[in-house]
């Protein structure tokens, strides 16, 4: 009777914890809060944007409490890795270098381009020195190219670095720039674009696969009654899902 | 509002730090002194390792190590009986029971545990370098006074509280001041630990921000917001060598230092 009663218990601790484990009873979605319009820190300090608004509902979709925590980009991914959150939702593209240490949910926006900002509208970018945040795909995308690429840590800094003449362009995602531009004189995007990665996916931990399926339902859901697409036109993010 | 906020956090990381390094740096000189060779040995291995690493080296390696460790520890307590590994390829994984805080805890205990686990390595460095100054202030109070005391027949724990540690904090001051000083302009590092400090919040606020985004639109400001950290940051310093100055008359009167005989002098 007494062993009965010990399994059974250690039997119910362990189902709780597992309950536990593969409920996430509060899950933590990490982002930057510095790329507008993804994400960034609204009036009220809070994290606000496409990706916040975008998070909340498929977590209210998923029936998950979510909880947002901003974290520098530089150690975005080891940080998750570690376990300090569980999800990266930080506009962060898919590329198979990432999912080597990480892995994605489906894009939740398609492959985004890439434009440039610079002080000369007429501007050759080809061998010039060009800035971007460290780690994206844009500063890998200069670095193949050939052309000199400066990295700075935060998308703020590369804009500067353009206006200080450090740099004669500054490359990221089309939607940051024109966000950036706007109520300014001084920038002025080029036309040239360049389409680079394959589209923002939700970034997790490799053995967090329940968690990673469950989102990829919610975006799948989101997909199909038109609410993603409402989503990215409302935010000017990226082009549209067909 | 997070912006005055963090002043706050700066100063209530300096009013903690400072008293726990100074006791970190006080046990690990009397560790350091210690007959016994294997307390003297950590003391001094305490000494040499912490002030030998970069502070950025150190803060960036001990506080993901702690913080792991402490999860490791928790995980092999509360749950024996987990299945995996805790390491799966890149993933460091432990069983939710164990994690440092708990996963489903409110936000504001994950900001205050990131902030105890910073205020715990700057006092983890700041008293290795406050021990080996209390260590050397130790050894510069006069011989002769060790010699008059033991003449007296105190045994080396009456002479040690009595006698020493009285008389050390006169040779200590100058070097405590300094690294009260190199405290003060340290804790922008805070910034690296993740705590959301002065300096990321005049980064953040400082940002331009477009029309669409906010009610306050405004170019690159960050010069002017890291301007007031620069003033500020100056007032303190300066509020603190009038203060130190302070304390170093109050100290040095009565001692058998050249400025304690210039004071005795003055007041004949």
């Amino acid at each position: 009777m007494k062993t009965l009663i010990a399994s059974s218990a250690a039997a119910l601790a362990l189902t709780a914890g597992m309950a536990m484990a593969d409920g996430h009873s509060v899950v933590r979605m990490g982002t930057e809060g510095a790329y507008a319009p993804w994400n960034f820190l609204n009036d009220a300090g809070e994290v606000d944007g496409f990706e916040r608004e975008l998070g909340d509902e498929l977590c209210a979709r998923a029936e998950l409490t979510c909880e947002w925590v901003t974290n520098e980009w530089d150690s975005i991914i080891p940080n998750l890795v570690s376990g300090n959150y569980d999800t990266i939702i930080a506009g962060m593209s898919i590329t198979a270098e990432r999912d080597e240490i990480i892995d994605f949910t489906q894009g939740y926006t398609p492959a985004d381009p890439s434009g440039y900002a610079a002080l000369d509208a007429d501007l050759d970018v080809e061998g010039g020195v060009i800035a971007a945040q460290t780690g994206t795909i844009q500063a890998s995308f200069i670095a193949d190219q050939g052309w000199t690429v400066v990295e700075f840590a935060t998308p703020e800094e590369t804009l500067a670095a353009v206006r200080n003449g450090e740099a004669d362009a500054v490359l990221a995602d089309a939607s940051f720039i024109a966000g950036a531009l706007e109520g300014q004189s001084e920038l002025v995007m080029l036309e040239r674009t360049e389409t680079l990665g394959g589209g923002v996916g939700m970034g997790l931990r490799e053995s967090d696969t329940e968690l990673r399926e469950t989102f990829d339902a919610a975006i799948t859901s989101m997909k199909e009654d038109g609410s993603l697409n409402a989503l990215i036109e409302k935010w000017e993010v990226a082009t549209t899902f067909e | 509002m997070g912006f005055y906020v963090s002043f706050g956090t700066v100063l209530l990381l300096l009013a903690i730090t400072a008293p726990l390094a100074l006791s970190f740096g006080f046990g690990g000189a009397m560790a350091a002194r210690s007959p016994i060779a294997p307390l003297s040995w950590i003391g001094k291995a305490y000494i040499a390792i912490v002030r030998g690493v970069p502070d950025i080296a150190f803060f960036l390696f001990f506080v993901i190590a702690l913080d792991q460790g402490i999860e490791v520890l928790r995980h092999y307590a509360k749950c024996p009986d987990w299945p995996d590994a805790i390491r799966q390829g890149n993933d460091f994984l432990v069983c939710p029971e164990a994690k440092m805080p708990l996963g489903n805890a409110p936000q504001w205990v994950h900001e205050s545990y990131g902030f105890m686990v910073a205020v715990f390595t700057f006092a983890i460095v700041f008293g290795a370098f406050a021990a080996n100054v209390i260590f050397g202030a130790m050894r510069a109070v006069p011989r002769a006074q060790l010699e008059t005391a033991e003449a007296y027949g105190m045994t080396r724990r009456q002479t040690f509280w009595r006698i020493v540690v009285p008389q050390m904090w006169v040779f200590a001051l100058p070097g405590l001041g300094n690294l009260w000083m190199v405290l003060i302009k340290a804790t922008p590092l805070l910034f690296l630990l993740g705590v959301e400090d002065i300096v990321y919040w005049a980064r953040e606020l400082g940002s331009s921000k477009a029309p669409r985004f906010t009610d306050y639109p405004h170019g690159d400001w960050r010069m002017w917001y890291f301007l007031v950290l620069l003033v500020f940051y100056l007032a303190f310093t300066r509020v603190s060598e009038i203060v130190l100055d302070r304390v170093m008359r109050r100290l040095t009167r009565g001692q058998a230092t050249a400025a304690g005989e210039a004071q005795r002098k003055a007041a004949l």
